[in-house]
């Protein structure tokens, strides 16, 4: 089991080297002048340039991109802010554990409705349960999130004064956010959820299960819930991970200081360097959420566990072969 | 007739679909079961064998299966005006089941001691430990060192598979325990090892058995009386030395007629020809009218009851075949 999670966390390194390249290549050919950003439209083309000269903006792209590379793996360095001239690594762990808690909770929000909502309308399929939580799904999926939000603002904040209308500085901020943003991945989960359930429910050993006389209780947790929960492992480790990389309009709404406010000022400010390390933390935190849902299938299903015992054993196996030899 | 474990009368079971419409798949049948006794429930495919069994337990397929008429009693008490509560306690404990394919009956994220286990644990007052210990020995007992007891339905072949849901049944020594083909899914050498396990066990168990299967052999070998279901229907019954010495109706005499028979020169077997019916559109009179060569036009109007030819229980649905015993 080491072995997979060790040979999994090895294989993030070329997605990584190939992200970075990507979001550099990009960022390398977007249009914009960071030095007018910063500097302002006014600064004489001189000084730009000397600005220019030294962030090294004025050397060949290879060039540009080895150094990135060069100075994250040797120094841990992703660059400084064009902007204020913070480092980028700091800005980041500024602002993470703002996305990491909304994350968290969005998912929270997430599973409790839509995990509920799917068992329940599964159960009762072609009822008027099944029906409501139906419309639910296609309410959710359909409606644009940030008017749902503004609905939210209006109603909660600005009529019944609940909760705050935007800002972060405190639990009770987090509440309509991450609502808003629960709900819309509420919807998704609890289709997939539905209809992983009914497939379980029709399987014989949930017959099995009935015919030992086990309580219903206990054949829709057990029987049923842990056969039907790798598709909504799935759809929630991804929707976690979407959430984690900062959720852009929503932070934009509630004007909530975390990634993805952080990655569209540096976007409209052609600060370089936020962006990709933004970017880069975003597709490192997506490939370890990966990992933690492909190790949460090997604990939910022994099948899927046997599968990467056997793949390690088996390279034991060669290796211990070749020792031989 | 106090030694009758089960009574069924009766029984018709629907499947509603709004697709297909009504299906009728069982049709008024009436068995019993003495205490001991071994009842072979002996039809082709989609007869209607395993919606009788799910009858029984009451675990028909909800929505879609409805019992339309009839009783089912255990013992003289009829399950169906028991509570779900009461019927969680029969199920299991009194009346277990063995399933038809053992590849899915098994549920693949639990070791397969535990699903032995938590069967015994549901019924029985004891703690979890002494239960583990218990499916330990039912392992043992159907010849699965309980040194696998923590391993998983996918690490067992299908005939071990088999055994395990065997184990699970006998479990609780069920007073009746119903088979649905539970040699169907295996090879032939595997066949008569659980064959015999399953008639040494109930020996030990003092169990009866209610054993589906459309395999003549298997009913020659263990039981003691036989009904032929047709349709939804049975079109025969009787002790397993009339149904194969005295065959009456033209269907079981078809069946007889499908298999090998090593004695005989003839090269070709007889099978029967023709489909059996739509069980969502079923013919009126005989349901077998329309594949039997003996058919007149009385059979395709009505349909004969379970009529008596011979004074010991051998009863057979079939105008030809009673008044033939009348005519003798």
């Amino acid at each position: 089991m080491w072995r997979y999670i060790a040979k999994r966390l090895l294989s993030m390194i070329p997605v990584l080297i190939g992200v970075s390249f990507i979001i550099f290549t990009l960022l390398y050919f977007t249009p914009g002048d960071p030095a007018s950003m910063v500097l302002g439209e006014q600064a004489s083309e001189e000084a730009k340039n000397e600005w220019r000269e030294e962030y090294g903006l004025n050397d060949s792209f290879w060039t540009q991109y080895f150094r990135y590379i060069k100075d994250i793996v040797t120094k841990g360095d992703f660059g400084d802010s064009y902007r204020n001239g913070r480092s980028v690594t700091s800005s980041l762990i500024d602002r993470f554990p703002t996305t990491f808690l909304l994350a968290v909770c969005t998912c929270v929000v997430a599973m409790l409705v839509g995990v509920v909502l799917g068992i329940v309308a599964a159960n009762h399929q072609n009822s008027w349960i099944d029906a409501i939580a139906r419309v639910f799904g296609m309410i959710g999926i359909s409606m644009p999130m940030f008017w749902f939000a503004l609905l939210l603002i209006m109603f909660f904040a600005v009529k019944l004064q609940w909760f705050p209308v935007s800002g972060f500085y405190g639990p009770r901020y987090v509440v309509l956010p991450a609502i808003a943003l629960g709900l819309t991945h509420a919807a998704s989960l609890m289709r997939i959820t539905r209809s992983s359930v009914l497939d379980c429910i029709r399987q014989d050993y949930v017959r099995t299960a009935r015919a030992k006389g086990q309580t219903e209780g206990v054949i829709t947790r057990h029987h049923i819930l842990r056969n039907a929960l790798i598709p909504i492992v799935t759809a929630a480790g991804t929707s976690f991970g979407i959430a984690l990389g900062g959720a852009m309009i929503m932070e934009q709404i509630f004007a909530i200081p975390g990634l993805g406010r952080l990655m569209v000022d540096g976007i409209n400010q052609r600060d370089y360097p936020i962006v990709r390390g933004a970017v880069m933390l975003l597709a490192l935190s997506f490939s370890l959420v990966n990992l933690a849902v492909d190790m949460l299938y090997a604990y939910i299903d022994p099948r899927i566990k046997a599968q990467y015992q056997g793949a390690s054993r088996k390279k034991q196996k060669t290796e211990a072969e070749e020792v031989q030899a | 007739m106090s030694d009758t474990i089960l009574s069924i009368k009766d029984l018709s079971i629907q499947y509603v679909s709004r697709e297909i419409g009504t299906c009728r798949a069982v049709n008024n049948v009436s068995l019993d079961i003495q205490k001991g006794e071994n009842l072979g429930l002996v039809g082709e495919t989609g007869a209607g064998k395993t919606t009788i069994a799910l009858g029984i337990l009451r675990l028909t397929p909800k929505p879609q299966g409805r019992v339309t008429s009839g009783t089912v009693e255990f013992w003289g008490e009829d399950l169906y005006k028991k509570s779900e509560a009461e019927m969680r306690k029969i199920r299991g404990e009194k009346i277990s089941m063995i399933f038809q394919d053992p590849m899915t009956a098994l549920n693949p994220i639990d070791p397969v001691g535990d699903q032995i286990s938590e069967m015994i644990w549901l019924h029985e007052k004891i703690t979890k430990k002494e239960a583990a210990a218990k499916a330990a020995n039912m392992l043992e007992m159907v010849g699965i060192p309980a040194a696998r007891y923590k391993e998983y339905p996918h690490q067992f072949s299908g005939g071990m598979k088999q055994r395990v849901v065997i184990a699970m049944a006998l479990a609780c020594s069920p007073e009746l325990l119903i088979a649905d083909e539970p040699t169907t899914a295996l090879d032939v050498t595997i066949q008569a090892q659980v064959l015999d396990m399953m008639n040494g066990l109930k020996k030990e168990l003092g169990t009866s058995l209610l054993l589906i299967t459309h395999d003549l052999g298997v009913v020659a070998e263990m039981c003691d009386k036989v009904a032929i279901i047709y349709a939804g229907e049975i079109v025969e019954v009787g002790t397993t030395r009339h149904i194969f010495k005295d065959t009456r109706h033209p269907y079981t005499k078809g069946l007889f007629g499908s298999l090998p028979d090593m004695n005989s020169h003839s090269k070709r077997l007889k099978p029967i020809h023709g489909l059996m019916p739509d069980p969502a559109n079923l013919p009126q009179g005989c349901k077998f009218a329309p594949r039997c060569e003996f058919c007149t036009e009385r059979c395709t109007k009505q349909e004969q009851e379970l009529t008596a030819v011979s004074p010991d229980g051998h009863l057979v649905r079939c105008w030809r075949a009673v008044e033939e015993e009348g005519g003798v």
